[in-house]
């Protein structure tokens, strides 16, 4: 009941073609993420999805129903905005029963759905408050409330997590994980954070200048990136990516090696360390290494590199290969 | 920046001029009150006495006083009503994106920069005349008879004049607050299923109040001077019929060149304003807290 199929959707304010078509399926109960550098489109394709902007041409199906020309509320979603946008002058109780009373829903009812979101989203003690009297965390859960009391047939969520700290989004992250879990409703999430697209996500779709540039499951992404774009959007640090004749040993215009498949050691490559970070876990260098450029090379556990240090690399796991098109070969 | 000694160091700088303007009230204001309580007319100036609450209570036992009292009160109100009404509407079109929207705004506040007595005559002259005036015309275009506005309904005619007048004012403040609402809380409240009116009543509304309650707050302290545009129209007739407060009091002062009765006069829209005051502060001034 929340299946959303977008046919050569485009959209074009005035000349500029943000989005040039797009074709896109989302099967009901999926979590779908829209990720990609800002600018990219994935925001206006969600308010395209929404209904808060118009599309060009194209066509938006909701469950099998042309939804392109309803306005936003016949759609059957909910949306969560990046700034909350909680109606201030009103307490959380009517904040989060707000769409059931413009539903003309009865007030007993409405009650007592309220007090069900509430419960699930562990506001049940700040309903008297006004939204100015709670921390981010709780507001964003305000948001979520107002949008689950409807029962939606999808929810959106544009870059919802991007106003907390990084301690809070973790543990939103995982609240709306869950969240997706109990509820099994579609969810259309966009973020520019490809942690939080991998992490949540059943299907990562990957926009750049409003195309879509790859559409898959996570690890899918990280182990098949379709082009060069995806190889250096989807990772945390970004892949290396190598061009001249270490990329003519492999016989491709272009390779790619994730820093995680790089080793420290013994190697064929070597190069001054610039920069290391060492988070405990793991260290990051930047490596300058002679002929390729500078790799950054992510060790396990602690490495004893400094500034200024001469060490060897091996490649240690996948090469990605890419023709001079920048396509996975 | 609360230490004792910065504490007391800000007290004495800001003494001298809180010394200043207390003292450029409060002269004002005993000389008022010392003369409200003489019997001081400049046609005898020779002639004064202390006369107890005999000013005040000519102004009391007076019929038109209790008509100029509901006449002040009459244009406060009126004024405030069409201003914050037409306002909000206007103010509501005008955000709409439009092409020449800088040029229209500037239309729309340009009452604002003529002189009362200026507008006034405008509209006497241009718009209520019988003869002349533009409403004249379209009457007749109608085949009615002309309305004679500042003749028969002089209160009316004037709350119009002074409503033309402060519209721009209250149309701009309310522009501003409209602009400051987030586009997001519209759209959240378009997802939510609110209706345009819903969308006015529950969102937009709520976040003009405090605007609403500035610019009743501002207009209240000016409407009640109201003097400029009666003076050049009616004159505070036909008879009474317009006579405000403060037009009473010009009366006794310049007019009948009885300064006792005008400072009574002056002390009582002085009491007049305060307890105005209190009950707006009472009713609004809850608006201007967070």
């Amino acid at each position: 009941m929340g299946k959303i199929q977008l046919t050569k959707v485009r959209k074009s304010f005035g000349e500029v073609d943000v989005i040039p078509g797009i074709d896109l399926t989302i099967e009901n109960g999926e979590f779908v993420v829209f990720v990609g550098p800002s600018g990219c489109g994935k925001s206006t394709l969600l308010r395209l999805i929404a209904g808060l902007e118009d599309t060009t041409s194209g066509v938006i199906d909701i469950d099998g129903k042309d939804a392109t020309n309803l306005p936003p509320a016949k759609r059957g979603l909910a949306m969560v905005f990046q700034s909350y946008a909680l109606y201030p002058h009103m307490t959380v109780r009517k904040n989060i029963g707000f769409p059931l009373k413009m539903a003309g829903m009865d007030p007993a009812e409405q009650d007592k759905r309220v007090e069900r979101a509430a419960k699930v989203l562990n506001l049940s003690n700040y309903l008297d408050r006004r939204p100015g009297q709670l921390s981010g965390g709780q507001r964003q859960r305000v948001a979520i409330g107002r949008a689950i009391v409807r029962e939606p047939a999808a929810f959106l969520f544009d870059e919802p997590l991007s106003n907390l700290d990084a301690a809070l989004r973790v543990g939103m992250r995982q609240e709306i994980s869950e969240l997706h879990q109990s509820l099994k409703t579609t969810m259309i999430y966009v973020t520019h954070d490809q942690v939080e697209a991998m992490t949540m996500a059943d299907k990562i779709v990957v926009l750049n200048a409003g195309h879509i540039e790859q559409v898959g499951a996570p690890l899918e992404l990280y182990n098949f990136p379709r082009n060069l774009f995806v190889a250096g959007f989807i990772g945390s640090p970004k892949m290396n990516l190598i061009e001249g004749a270490e990329a003519a040993k492999h016989n491709a215009h272009t390779i790619g090696i994730r820093p995680e498949h790089i080793t420290v050691g013994d190697g064929p490559w070597e190069g001054v360390v610039g920069l290391s970070e060492h988070l405990g876990s793991d260290s990051f260098l930047k490596v300058a290494v002679e002929g390729l450029g500078t790799m950054t090379v992510r060790a396990p556990g602690e490495v004893h590199a400094r500034h200024g240090d001469r060490i060897r690399l091996a490649p240690a796991g996948k090469i990605h290969r890419f023709d001079t098109n920048g396509l996975a070969i | 920046m609360s230490t004792h000694s910065s504490r007391l160091a800000a007290r004495m700088m800001v003494a001298p001029s809180v010394v200043l303007l207390l003292i450029w009230m409060i002269v004002p204001l005993a000389m008022t009150l010392y003369y409200s309580f003489r019997f001081y007319r400049l046609l005898s100036p020779d002639r004064t006495n202390w006369v107890g609450f005999n000013n005040y209570l000519w102004f009391f036992n007076s019929p038109d006083f209790w008509l100029a009292l509901f006449n002040t009160l009459a244009l406060v109100g009126g004024v405030l009503f069409i201003t914050v009404v037409l306002g909000t509407l206007i103010a509501l079109l005008i955000d709409q994106p439009i092409k020449g929207q800088g040029f229209l705004r500037i239309l729309v506040i340009a009452p604002f920069f003529v002189m009362p007595p200026v507008a006034a005559s405008i509209w006497e002259n241009l718009f209520m005349h019988p003869q002349n005036g533009l409403f004249a015309a379209v009457a007749q275009g109608f085949g009615a008879q002309p309305i004679l506005f500042l003749e028969q309904y002089p209160m009316w005619s004037i709350i119009g004049i002074v409503s033309w007048e402060w519209l721009p004012f209250a149309t701009l403040i309310l522009l501003t607050a409209l602009q400051s609402l987030s586009s997001e809380q519209l759209e959240a409240a378009e997802m939510d299923g609110a209706s345009p009116f819903a969308r006015f009543r529950y969102i937009i509304l709520p976040h003009m109040t405090r605007a609403i309650t500035v610019v009743i707050l501002i207009q209240t302290i000016f409407l009640l001077g109201i003097f400029g545009e009666i003076f050049t129209t009616t004159q505070g007739g036909p008879g009474s019929a317009s006579t405000t407060l403060p037009y009473m009091i010009f009366k006794q002062a310049i007019a009948a060149k009885d300064i006792g009765r005008a400072a009574a006069g002056g002390i009582i829209a002085v009491i007049l304003a305060n307890i105005v005051a209190y009950f707006l502060m009472r009713g609004l001034g809850r608006n201007l807290e967070n």
